[in-house]
């Protein structure tokens, strides 16, 4: 096992009262993907954007603990959070590509950051790394909306890879997509794991177990187990581990 | 009769009883249309459009009013566009819509949007005219415009800005934007058609006001053009308002002439509007 980049400490999230996330441990090793699955609800997604402060325009959220990036607390005072999402970028569930040419996608988040860049070859590589290129290549200037489901999705994978992140964080990001689609993503998530670490929530679990290093599994907003994927998936040892797995419920 | 029949009579009395409605509106339309065009489309020419004003109906022309009223409308434009796209912004953007303040201003807006139009004259006469000595000139009488399309825009802009989703915002601020990079850079490019359509609407109906600007001092006899903000002014309305008051069957027949001027240049702010929709619709979300 890498070593860890992020490191969860007693984290625990609050809607108003309501407890999302409950005092987790749980640290993501570089370079590797490690897969968030359990139940809806059980705060898979709360957690994911707790991690690169995404949960900071959510109403009535509050956020007790600490995260570690690279040994940092996003969460101390001082910290921007801005700065946090430069270095961890996101995909999210629906597809949402800006309203604007499929060049700019890419171009617009380096711009605004004022990155040094040539823009031609930061699209063509990103495009390249998001296994988009080819399709689109004879039409960047075209709208990003007239692309289907799935090649907007990894545009928004290769909009993330533009900012040149270290983890990009996935929230179901197959779920709106057909399965052809579905596994063009996750042969580009395979693709992408020697250069990014990739935290990813799905529901499919045997996405998790094709893609994954490692897996952890909530359930009602505890980290009920983590570790090596294929002993999760082959070897659990938790009993409510091996039932949502073996599709007992959730 | 079947269930089914039944509702296919119905589905073509509804789809009837809307054709008709729809015709009936369109034919008083064409009536007034055509009763204005049999009556001023002679007098159209360009002598028309470039001379002054005059005692005699086949002298006058609409040069003072139509300048008057390119003055005014930029005037208005340059005060009221920034104004209420900015009013919009903050709203939506930046105030906390559930606070008693915000929603007092919010009810405010929607009040003054339906205000008489000769309300504002009467508070740009005290305010602009007198209160700051501007007289009844362009500027006045800009101000006063800009004061009552100021809630259409906002309005307008509020819902444009509404219609921008927030998976937008949230996919830029993932790329590490600042909010007002979301808002210049994501929010104002997609919301733009809705604002502009908003914009160009508030101002046609500015340029058909007569009333406010009747109010503030608009003057109905011009022989000259305006150089600057400060001068006087007549409009198209206020002109066409004139010559319809008068007695003499000629006047009445300019006034249709300066009608059909005045239609010509809505029509063009409308065909505008819908090109720079266009335009910017390219992402259509
Ligand atoms: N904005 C919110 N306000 C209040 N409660 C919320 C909010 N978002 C989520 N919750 C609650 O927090 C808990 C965890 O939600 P979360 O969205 O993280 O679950 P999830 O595991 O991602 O579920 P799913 O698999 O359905 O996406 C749920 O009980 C949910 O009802
Ligand atoms: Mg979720």
């Amino acid at each position: 096992m890498s070593k860890p980049i992020i490191q969860v400490k007693d984290l625990s999230i609050f809607y108003g009262e309501k407890k999302a996330i409950n005092s987790v441990n749980v640290s993501f090793s570089e370079k590797q993907v490690t897969a968030v699955i359990g139940p809806s609800g059980c705060g898979k997604s709360t957690l994911l954007r707790s991690l690169n402060r995404m949960n900071d325009f959510v109403e009535n959220l509050r956020v007790e603990g600490e995260v570690l990036y690279k040994d940092q607390n996003i969460y101390a005072p001082k910290i921007d959070s801005a700065d946090i999402r430069r270095q961890i970028g996101m995909v999210f569930q629906k597809p949402n590509p800006f309203p604007k040419s499929i060049y700019k996608n890419i171009t617009w988040g380096p711009q605004i950051n004022g990155y040094d860049f040539d823009p031609d070859a930061l699209v063509e590589k990103c495009l390249k790394r998001a296994a988009l290129w080819d399709e689109v290549k004879d039409r960047l200037d075209d709208s990003a909306l007239a692309l289907s489901g799935g090649q907007q999705q990894r545009l928004c994978i290769a909009r993330a890879i533009a900012m040149n992140p270290e983890v990009i964080l996935m929230d179901e990001p197959c779920s709106a997509l057909d399965p052809k689609a579905t596994s063009r993503i996750e042969d580009l998530i395979l693709d992408l794991r020697n250069r990014y670490t990739i935290i990813i929530v799905t529901h499919n679990m045997q996405q998790a177990a094709r893609i994954s290093d490692e897996t952890a599994f909530f359930f009602d907003g505890d980290l009920i187990e983590f570790g090596d994927t294929k002993e999760i998936f082959t070897n659990p040892v938790e009993e409510k581990t091996e039932d949502y797995i073996t599709g007992r419920f959730g | 009769m079947t269930t089914k029949e039944r509702r296919m009579k119905q589905d073509m009395l509804f789809r009837w009883c809307c054709r008709i409605v729809t015709f009936m509106a369109l034919g008083v339309l064409l009536v007034l249309l055509s009763h204005i065009f049999s009556q001023g489309f002679k007098w159209l020419s360009w002598d028309f459009i470039n001379s002054y004003p005059s005692r005699f109906a086949d002298q006058a022309g609409i040069k003072s009013a139509v300048w008057g009223s390119i003055w005014v409308i930029s005037f208005t434009a340059i005060f009221s566009v920034p104004f209420g796209v900015a009013t919009a912004f903050f709203l939506e953007e930046y105030s906390n819509s559930n606070s008693k303040f915000v929603r007092l201003l919010q009810i405010n807006i929607a009040n003054l949007a339906g205000m008489p139009s000769i309300i504002y004259g009467l508070l740009g006469l005290t305010l602009f005219a007198r209160g700051i000595g501007l007289g009844g000139s362009v500027l006045t009488g800009s101000l006063t415009l800009s004061l009552l399309i100021l809630p259409v825009i906002v309005i307008a802009s509020q819902e444009a800005i509404k219609a921008v989703p927030n998976s937008i915002r949230y996919g830029a601020y993932a790329m590490g934007a600042r909010k007002w990079q979301v808002i210049v850079g994501q929010v104002l490019p997609a919301a733009l058609p809705g604002i502009m359509t908003g914009v160009i609407l508030s101002l046609s109906r500015a340029i058909g006001e007569t009333a406010p600007l009747i109010i503030i001092g608009a003057l109905s006899y011009v022989a000259f053009t305006p150089l600057g903000p400060f001068d006087d002014f007549t409009v198209l309305p206020v002109q066409i308002y004139n010559w319809a008051g008068r007695p003499q069957e000629e006047f009445h027949e300019i006034a249709s002439a300066g009608i059909i001027v005045l239609l010509a240049v809505l029509f063009t702010m409308n065909l505008v509007a819908i090109m720079i929709r266009q335009k910017f619709q390219k992402y259509r979300m």
